[in-house]
């Protein structure tokens, strides 16, 4: 490394240190902007991918304000998709690109949108359970050290509490409700609960990218820290409404305060992330038609935009 | 039929028709979720889907208040059959390409832009006040729809000939728009609805300027035969109020 980069990356780790934000236009080590990129797109990939399993959904809704909140929602969850696009471009890559990345399979998406949604109360789950769990995580994110993301987060939260919300009263709706509601209940919470602990990421023993990440500040807290707060905030939501979670081992620890859990089957984590889960080949299926359907109309808007342009030049 | 009782029965059609347009439509709009040509436009859809049922919430509901029967907007949307559905058969065809979906999204919002102008003046109250509301949202509506119809007719080669394709197909289904029964006569002549025969004076004008901007040709008027105001519908309802109506119907029991 030249004495010039060394310099610039102790000013850069400094800044970091002192709790600043890194902005666009500022310096920075190559591969806080790799890590950055691989991050957001990830992210940004997977509000898009997430609308698939609700937005299935919507036309099935149970009463006209059920509909209207769940499609709220799905198109909040787009709109988290654009910021976080945005956020990614000011690093230098533009949204076609990671587009190209996301059907190619290259880049990847969270592998909680590869299960299906079989019964209303998926919908409910999803909210309470998935949008719960990435609320935990984008908490984090929102004190990160790169300004946009940070920025985007803090956005993206203030919906997600919303989404979390409406989710639970579903689901404490449905328990309260008929039998078959409950048994609809309890069916999606087992179905859901394992994954979305492993929405958190690998275990820190195998967690490469951890450290690093931690250093600059673009994470604050470790995948197993997240998982165990994600755990401790909703045992009792599930006991509130009588629902089990599917962890015989699930027990408290007075002394930690933790709700101590059981083993995750990673095999399924890594299962799922290589591409074989229930949905994958769905979901990069229906994104990679909409691209495909979706293609001339792009065309169209931009060459009616270039004419209108040349018009106006005239 | 007494007056009052006629009335009443007049306006609950007629709220039902309003309702039930934007029902359906909201229902289509809302297939396309996860699935536009760009993510900016599966926002904007599912906005107008939003938009749509939250206007048909409005209606419906008022509907079942003049009915009396204690009937919610939801058991109106949920337990009807498709011989009781009072909306226009062009909101129920199927979306197909982006340029169907489009075509027939501006058909309805130069319609519906224009009802809502004149139901402002509505001398029913709680009408007047849901036009006041919903007109705000119509003319965001009928902008988008008529930027993209200029878009595609004028865009490439392949985007004209998707509209034009589209046009032609759902030409058909407009004559019916503007059929009144003796409902929309009592009712305009009240100063309650609004005046279709004025409506379509408008809508000719804003559709045939568009579509010539467009650089699209407006096809010869040969209508398909309507009557969706008293219930006839083309076989694509059914499906959808299927779909739609799935778990209150298995459920009827249930709170959800
Ligand atoms: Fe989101
Ligand atoms: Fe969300």
């Amino acid at each position: 490394m030249a004495v010039d980069e060394k310099a610039k990356l102790a000013a850069f780790e400094e800044r970091i240190a002192n709790g600043e934000k890194i902005e666009p236009k500022d310096w920075m080590p190559e591969r806080y902007r790799k890590q950055l990129i691989r991050m957001i797109s990830q992210h940004a990939h997977s509000e898009l991918v997430g609308m698939l399993p609700e937005g299935n959904w919507i036309t099935r809704a149970p009463s006209l304000r059920r509909k209207l909140t769940l499609l709220a929602k799905v198109q909040d969850e787009a709109g988290h998709g654009l910021y976080l696009y945005c956020a990614a471009e000011t690093l230098g890559i533009d949204r076609d690109e990671m587009t190209e990345q996301l059907l190619s399979g290259k880049a990847k998406y969270s592998s909680i949108f590869n299960y299906p949604t079989l019964t209303w109360a998926d919908i409910g789950t999803i909210g309470w359970l998935v949008d719960g769990a990435a609320i935990v995580n984008q908490t984090m994110l929102a004190k990160c050290s790169y300004g946009p993301y940070a920025r985007a987060n803090l956005r993206i939260c203030k919906e997600e509490n919303f989404h979390k919300r409406q989710g639970y009263e579903i689901i404490s709706i449905m328990a309260n409700g008929t039998d078959a509601q409950r048994r609809m209940v309890q069916d999606a919470v087992d179905r859901w609960w394992w994954p979305s602990l492993m929405m958190f990421g690998p275990p820190d023993t195998n967690s490469p990218n951890t450290e690093e990440l931690m250093r600059w500040k673009v994470k604050l807290k470790s995948n197993d820290d997240l998982r165990q707060r994600f755990v401790n905030l909703t045992v009792p939501q599930a006991r509130a409404v009588n629902v089990t979670l599917p962890d015989p081992d699930l027990k408290y620890n007075e002394e930690t305060r933790n709700w101590e859990f059981g083993e995750i089957d990673w095999d399924e984590f890594y299962a799922v992330i290589k591409g074989h889960g229930p949905m994958n080949r769905e979901r990069l299926e229906a994104r990679r038609s909409a691209e495909e359907r979706g293609q001339w109309v792009r065309e169209a808007a931009r060459a009616y935009a270039a004419k209108k342009q040349a018009k106006e030049v005239a | 039929m007494g007056s009052a009782k006629q009335h009443d029965n007049d306006l609950f059609e007629y709220l039902l028709r309003l309702g039930d347009d934007r029902l359906i439509l909201g229902h289509r709009l809302s297939e396309w979720c996860g699935h536009g040509p760009m993510l900016e436009e599966d926002i904007a859809l599912s906005n107008i889907a939003l938009d749509n049922v939250g206007q048909a919430i409005s209606l419906l509901q008022l509907a079942g208040e003049i009915e009396g029967k204690g009937r919610s907007e939801d058991d109106l949307a949920y337990f009807r059959e498709t011989i009781d559905y009072r909306n226009l058969m062009l909101l129920e065809q199927p979306n197909g390409d982006f340029a169907h979906t489009l075509v027939r999204q501006f058909f309805f919002d130069v319609y519906s832009y224009y009802t809502y102008l004149a139901l402002e003046k509505s001398l029913h109250e709680g009408l007047g006040a849901i036009a006041v509301k919903s007109l705000r949202e119509a003319t965001y509506h009928l902008r988008h729809s008529r930027e993209w119809i200029l878009r595609l007719g004028d865009g490439t080669e392949e985007s004209h000939r998707r509209t034009q394709v589209a046009v032609n197909h759902l030409w058909p289904f407009t004559g019916e728009m503007f059929e009144a029964d003796e409902i929309d006569e009592r009712l305009t002549a009240q100063g309650i609805a609004a005046d279709l025969k004025k409506i379509q004076l408008d809508w000719r004008k804003v559709v045939n300027e568009t579509l010539a901007e467009a650089t699209l040709e407006k096809p010869e008027d040969r209508f398909l035969p309507g009557g969706s105001r008293q219930g006839k519908h083309t076989e694509h309802l059914g499906f959808i109020l299927s779909e739609m109506q799935i778990l209150p119907r298995s459920y009827p029991d249930a709170g959800w």
